[in-house]
C-alpha cells in the first residue's frame, strides 16, 4: 500500500494509480498541494509504487483545511 | 514527467506555461524570470538599495534568497509583532529567518523591528486594548505598512514585498466583487512613491503561483514557517484563494490570465479616475501620508497626541543619505 501524508492526517491507496488521481480520490485539489518522497518533489502523474509515503505539502500555508 | 531543459524527472509542472523542470534547472528559471518581471514593470535598478520585508515564510524568505542570487543590494526587516497563539508563533518566525541567514547568506543585514519593545504593546494588545477586538489581523495590517514604510524611507530603501500571484489574485477578486474601484487603482506590481514620506513599493513575484514559490523553498533547502498565523485561520482570503485554486484546476491558467488581463485593463486607464481622487495629508504626530487630515491611522490607534512630532531614526536605523 501507499501513505499519503497531509497536515498530520494520513491516508492508505492501493499503488499503480498517479498522484493526482489519488488526490481526486481522497478529495484534495491537486493544486493546492505540491507531493514530495523523501524530501523530493515529484510531479502529479507519477505512479505510486508500493510502500511509498507521499508527503502533500499545503501550498497556501495554514489554507484548505 | 521530464524535464524540458535536460529530460531528467520532472520536479514541478507548470501546466499554465506548459513547462515542466527539474529541480536544478527550476532554481536557474526562478531567478530569470524575477528578474525578466522587475525589468518588465520597471522595479528597480542594481544601484537602488532594497528592504525586503520578511516574515520567515516561504515567499518573503524566496525572495530575499533570489535578490541576493541576483546579486542586489537587498537587506532585510522583520516587524516583531509579539503573536503567540500558542506556538510562539513570532519567535518561531524570526528564528526561521535567522536560521535562513546563517544557512544561505551570513553577510547579509536584517533590521528587526520589535514592537512591544518599540512601542510598548503587542499587537494582540494592542488590538484588545483598542478595539476590543481578539482577532488582531487590521491592527495588525496598519501597523506592519507604518513600521515598513518608515524603515523604508528613514534608510532610503525601495520595499519589497513577496506578495505572489494567488494573493493578488484573491485580493482583486474580493475587490473586484465588491467592485471596490478605489483599491483596483492601486492594486499595482509598483507602487510609486507619490509622496516624499512614502516608499517606493514592489512586488517581484506578482506572477509566479503560490505554488511556484513553495516549491522553490523546497527544491532550494529553505526551511520555512509551514503554519500561517494563527490568528489568519479561516481569513476571506484564504477562502479566496481555495476557489481561484478550484478554477485553476479546471482551467489551467485561469489565475495568470484574471491578474494579467486586469493589469492590462488598468494600464489603459481603466480605473484612472479612481486613482486621481486620492489626497495625501501629513499627519500631525508622525508625519507620514494618510488618507485624512489630522493623525493617521497608526497614531489613532497608538493613542498619539499632537503636541509632539515622532523623532525621526526613533527605530534606531540608518536615516537616508545619513
Amino acid at each position: 500500500m501507499v501513505k499519503l501524508i497531509f497536515r498530520n492526517k494520513t491516508w492508505e491507496v492501493r499503488p499503480g494509480m498517479t498522484i493526482e488521481a489519488a488526490l481526486r480520490k481522497l478529495g484534495i485539489d491537486p493544486e493546492a498541494v505540491l507531493p514530495t518522497i523523501k524530501d523530493t518533489l515529484i510531479t502529479a502523474d507519477y505512479v505510486l509504487q508500493d510502500e511509498d509515503a507521499v508527503k502533500l505539502v499545503a501550498v497556501v500555508s495554514g489554507g484548505t483545511r | 514527467m521530464k524535464c524540458k531543459a535536460c529530460g531528467g524527472p520532472a520536479a514541478i509542472n507548470m501546466r499554465h506555461h506548459k513547462l515542466a523542470l527539474c529541480g536544478e534547472h527550476y532554481l536557474e528559471w526562478v531567478p530569470q524570470q524575477v528578474q525578466r518581471f522587475i525589468e518588465k514593470y520597471q522595479m528597480f535598478s542594481p544601484q537602488d538599495k532594497l528592504l525586503v520585508a520578511v516574515s520567515g515564510g516561504k515567499d518573503s524568505l524566496s525572495l530575499w534568497d533570489v535578490l541576493l542570487r541576483l546579486g542586489y543590494r537587498a537587506d532585510g526587516v522583520y516587524i516583531g509583532l509579539g503573536i503567540d497563539g500558542g506556538v510562539n508563533y513570532s519567535d518561531q518566525s524570526h528564528e526561521k529567518i535567522v536560521q535562513f541567514m546563517a544557512k544561505f547568506w551570513p553577510q547579509a543585514k536584517l533590521h528587526v523591528v520589535d514592537v512591544e519593545q518599540t512601542y510598548g504593546m503587542t499587537i494582540p494588545e494592542l488590538s484588545l486594548a483598542r478595539r476590543r477586538e481578539a482577532k488582531p489581523c487590521s491592527v495588525c495590517g496598519l501597523n506592519k505598512r507604518h513600521i515598513m514604510n518608515r524603515v523604508a524611507v528613514e534608510g532610503g530603501y525601495t520595499l519589497v514585498t513577496g506578495h505572489n500571484l494567488d494573493d493578488e489574485a484573491a485580493v482583486l477578486m474580493q475587490n473586484t466583487l465588491r467592485w471596490q474601484v478605489g483599491y483596483l487603482a492601486r492594486q499595482s506590481p509598483v507602487l510609486e512613491a507619490t509622496h516624499p514620506k512614502f516608499a517606493r513599493k514592489v512586488k517581484p513575484l506578482c506572477r509566479f503561483y503560490e505554488r511556484e514559490m513553495a516549491a522553490y523553498a523546497i527544491v532550494r533547502g529553505i526551511d520555512y514557517i509551514y503554519d500561517e498565523c494563527p490568528h489568519a485561520e479561516g481569513a476571506t482570503t484564504l477562502f479566496y484563494k481555495t476557489l481561484l485554486n478550484q478554477l485553476e484546476t479546471n482551467s489551467p491558467g485561469a489565475k495568470l490570465s484574471f491578474y494579467l488581463e486586469f493589469l492590462r485593463a488598468r494600464q489603459e486607464g481603466l480605473f484612472q479616475k479612481a486613482h486621481d481622487e486620492v489626497v495625501l495629508h501629513e499627519c500631525e504626530y508622525c508625519g507620514q501620508p494618510t488618507s485624512a487630515p489630522g493623525l493617521c491611522s497608526f497614531c489613532r490607534i497608538w493613542d498619539r497626541g499632537a503636541d509632539a512630532r515622532e523623532p525621526a531614526g526613533e527605530l534606531g536605523l540608518p536615516v537616508a543619505g545619513g
